[in-house]
């Protein structure tokens, strides 16, 4: 019997959100003051519900793995954050920023959730300039817009290339005003080690502080995990080094469902991989394929020849150079959606027109508008960007074209949630990247930023209520309960056992593996055989692990080895059901590609028949196969058309 | 490459620390600074010996968490960029390379490499934002901001909050560090409500947890990864002194 409901309200697409904010429970003021909840993580979901659950009245607790709340990885987003603003008045709408997202989603996300989300869109920017965000402006003082994949008007809002940063350090000033009201209270340099479940209801966590080694209880009568994405499975990815799968991993195995685990983002525009010391990987923002146009030689020869350094690019003549996006997509060009760009740029590579040393690139070339705009022009758009690229590859990319290739950057995948963003567990909420819940099979440019702060600012201070509403009876949860001690008691274990292994690899040499796995067999193509293979070599890997692993130092200190070991202990777990969910879709959508299901033309083919749900999976032990139930996605107000972005 | 690497170690911030040498081999010049030194604590690790400990976490130069005096400069000799940003080619075969953390009072060793930065939080949570709740606000565009005064704040408010500046500094001064925040909110309407208020907040913190004062030598500014301009000190002095002649309360 599935526990799978996504509560969707009632009434027409544009009412549901108004309809359920009308009739949900609420809170009164002085019992907020008697409710803790607990908030893990602090990027643009975290920090925003965080802040907004303190200026409510609700006692916050906030866990952050960093030293300081400012560090979470939403900081290193560039592009931007869409809304349906409509500024450059050039056909924008609430509806079209909603049909965009599903159909850039390849119909894979509920349609609910994602008009709630452009339906709150406005409502982020507005906050954030109040905030003092400093968004870019024209000369009128107004606000500015650019463009970005899948979209065909212009409403990506952006601060430069540092969106993310300025959106973070928005919603970290409002966590700051609070944490200095006391309304919040923040805990850094923690890890979250487990979700502790009383009576079927999530009511605390454990965590270990990461400088004194001491393993914490603290209760709630509610928990937000907004612990992001699990992007480094594959070792290489534009993640952050501590970027983890653990708090959501625990969340799983404690009861909550994942959703879709295998849908991946593959972004297009990385710096290539140089050499095997590496640790991860640069991104350079989305927004430059609005000036940059991407080729590759149209000859095999000429190929070989940039690859061995005898030809240069720009050398190359206009009739030899394929840009092979305007090429297939006419209609969007080099535009389209981040894995059809993705793909197409493999497709050429693996055909052997790839260029740079490894034949792993292709080019990013901005020559044609710097002529039309003027190099002062493409400096101030994305001056930051092209300084980063020049400092890590140490080529002028005003003089020589940038050479980018795909690689790992977002999970839509998550913990599965209904409308209200609460998980399978009663009491424990996810947000952000954390969830599965609104970008489908394929995320689209600039709506990570929109999802976190829509979540965390507008989404969760109201559904959570309508959770806490029920809860004003119960006191304070204690501490010293079984279950916190039986969590505590678990998780000290399992770092005595980790610390007492002392076998030969170092941890890193098992992050590495099984990235190579994921790459090769759960990348950006996929296919029945691999994903089989693949299975098999993660199950080998982690008894491996589990026999052979060298974890040095001790658990009473600083132990940068000890959280990785634990990391990549959970990552392992976490790889292995991300293929089992990509061998069960039998088709291709979004980012998850699967080679038997293709057009002659090499296009994504999905099955809407047989594949129209999302996959949640429910954890039935260690070594046991997870069961995997399916939500039915209902499309009532839109049709489900094959995408076409020709 | 070979490099010879003479590394700070220091157990907790209750011991005494000391340099130690360590040896690297066929460092590409390709490497960045800091997958340097996770080739030599896989090294170390091998040899069941601790690792180095460091801060550091999105390696592109935005997070903030990478820090380290090289060679006695903060962020290494390149100019603008964060540690983990310095590439292997700005070093030569057989080089001796000097690794310390950041050395100020407000910013105590945790361990090794690592200090502790929170003093830049309460700095922050004093002052280092506007007022505002979540919803209820006007459209966004209702306030038209001259472009130059945006563009200024940004400029401000690019400071990722490293910390390189109070390690330039003879006096361990956060002046930087607090006036590119005052700046970038001074110079927006949204800001300017509480710019009195604010700047008196942020100085007293930034005085009680015992940054030194600004004496103008720029090392700050010279230092800083994001390049931000020593004029946000002067604007932030300028606040400071017409929020104090008017001002109706002490902080």
């Amino acid at each position: 019997m599935t526990k799978l409901n996504p509560k969707i309200p009632n009434g027409q697409l544009d009412q549901k959100w108004t309809n359920y904010k009308a009739h949900q429970n609420l809170v009164n003021p002085s019992n907020k003051r008697r409710l803790d909840i607990i908030v893990v993580g602090t990027g643009l979901a975290g920090a925003a519900a965080a802040a907004s659950f303190g200026e409510l009245g609700f006692n916050v607790k906030v866990f952050g793995i960093h030293d300081s709340p400012r560090r979470a990885h939403s900081i290193a987003a560039q592009g931007g954050i869409n809304a349906a603003k409509n500024y450059p008045n050039d056909g924008d709408s609430v509806f079209r920023l909603f049909y965009d997202t599903i159909k850039g989603g390849d119909y894979r996300a509920r349609e609910a959730n994602v008009f709630r989300l452009a339906e709150v869109s406005n409502s982020i920017i507005d906050q954030c300039v109040a905030q003092g965000v400093p968004f870019a402006r024209d000369y009128g003082g107004l606000l500015d817009n650019r463009s970005f994949g899948g979209a065909q008007v212009s409403r990506t809002f952006y601060a430069r290339g540092q969106t993310g940063q300025q959106l973070l350090l928005g919603a970290y000033s409002a966590l700051s005003k609070e944490i200095g009201k006391k309304t919040v209270k923040m805990y850094t340099r923690r890890d979250l080690m487990d979700v502790v479940i009383v009576d079927g209801l999530a009511r605390g966590i454990i965590v270990r502080n990461l400088i004194t080694g001491e393993i914490e209880r603290h209760s709630a009568h509610a928990v937000v995990l907004a612990t992001g994405g699990y992007g480094n499975v594959f070792f290489l990815s534009t993640n952050a080094m501590s970027s983890n799968g653990s708090a959501i991993w625990k969340a799983y195995k404690k009861g909550a469902f994942f959703g879709n685990p295998c849908f991946t983002q593959i972004h297009p525009t990385c710096i290539p991989v140089h050499g095997e010391y590496q640790s991860k990987l640069t991104l350079m923002s989305e927004s430059l394929r609005n000036d940059g146009r991407i080729w590759v030689p149209k000859k095999l020869e000429d190929a070989e020849k940039i690859r061995k350094g005898t030809l240069k690019a720009g050398n190359l003549k206009e009739e030899d150079r394929d840009y092979y996006l305007e090429r297939r997509y006419p209609a969007f060009g080099n535009l389209v959606p981040r894995d059809v760009a993705s793909r197409a740029a493999k497709e050429r590579c693996d055909a052997g027109f790839g260029v740079g040393t490894t034949g792993l690139a292709v080019y990013l070339d901005f020559a044609d508008s710097i002529k039309r705009l003027g190099k002062n022009v493409i400096e101030s758009r994305y001056g930051n960007l092209f300084q980063m690229y020049e400092k890590i590859v140490d080529e002028n990319p005003y003089e020589n074209p940038m050479m980018i290739y795909p690689a790992v950057h977002y999970t839509m995948g998550g913990i599965w949630v209904d409308y209200e963003l609460q998980t399978t567990i009663p009491g424990l909420f996810a947000a952000g990247e954390a969830n599965f819940s609104d970008h489908g099979a394929n995320r689209l440019g600039a709506s990570a930023l929109m999802q976190g702060l829509s979540d965390g600012y507008f989404v969760l201070p109201y559904t959570i209520q309508n959770y806490l509403a029920n809860q004003i009876q119960i006191p304070t949860i204690k501490t010293d309960l079984p279950e916190f001690v039986q969590a505590e008691k678990e998780t000290k274990d399992l770092i005595q056992k980790l610390l007492t292994i002392n076998g030969k690899n170092t941890v890193d040499s098992y992050h590495r593996k099984l990235g190579l796995i994921m790459w090769d067999n759960v990348g950006m193509g996929r296919n029945k055989e691999g994903l089989t293979n693949a299975i098999k070599l993660i199950q080998e890997l982690k008894v491996d692990f589990w026999k052979n692993v060298k974890v040095t130092g001790t658990n009473d200190q600083v132990n940068p080895e000890l959280e990785k070991a634990l990391r990549v202990a959970d990552f392992i777990e976490l790889g292995e059901l991300m293929a089992r969910d990509a061998l069960s879709r039998q088709e291709s959508c979004g980012g998850h590609f699967r080679e038997e299901y293709q057009t002659p033309e090499g296009e994504a083919l999905r099955d809407d028949k047989d594949f129209t749900f999302v996959s949640a999976w429910e954890y039935k032990g260690d070594n046991v196969e997870p069961e995997m139930h399916k939500e039915p996605l209902v499309f009532e107000f839109i049709e489900v058309k094959q995408r076409n972005y020709k | 490459m070979d490099l010879t690497l003479k590394i700070w170690r220091q157990a907790s911030s209750k011991v005494k620390g000391q340099f130690v040498n360590y040896q690297v081999q066929n460092i590409s010049a390709e490497a960045s600074f800091l997958e340097m030194l996770d080739i030599l604590n896989e090294s170390l690790v091998a040899k069941g010996e601790e690792p180095v400990a460091f801060d550091h976490d999105c390696r592109e130069g935005i997070c903030g968490a990478c820090s380290l005096y090289i060679n006695g400069r903060p962020h290494g000799p390149d100019r603008g960029i964060t540690t983990c940003q310095m590439h292997m080619r700005n070093f030569k075969h057989g080089e001796t390379i000097i690794i310390e953390p950041w050395r100020a009072k407000p910013f105590p060793v945790i361990k090794d490499l690592m200090v502790d930065r929170s003093s830049f939080d309460e700095i922050i949570q004093a002052g280092g934002f506007v007022s505002v709740r979540t919803g209820g606000i006007p459209d966004a565009n209702s306030i038209p901001i001259p472009r130059r005064n945006a563009e200024l704040a940004m400029d401000a408010a690019a400071c990722i909050g490293c910390g390189a500046c109070v390690a330039a500094c003879k006096n361990a001064s956060a002046m930087l560090f607090v006036s590119a925040k005052v700046s970038q909110f001074a110079l927006l309407p949204q800001g300017r409500i509480e710019a009195q208020e604010r700047v008196q907040r942020m100085v007293a913190k930034m005085d009680e947890l015992g940054f030194g004062n600004c004496t103008n030598t720029y090392a700050c500014e010279a230092e800083c990864p994001k390049e931000i301009s020593v004029s946000n000190i002067a604007r932030m002095n300028r606040e400071f002194l017409s929020a104090k002649l008017i001002s109706h309360k002490e902080f």
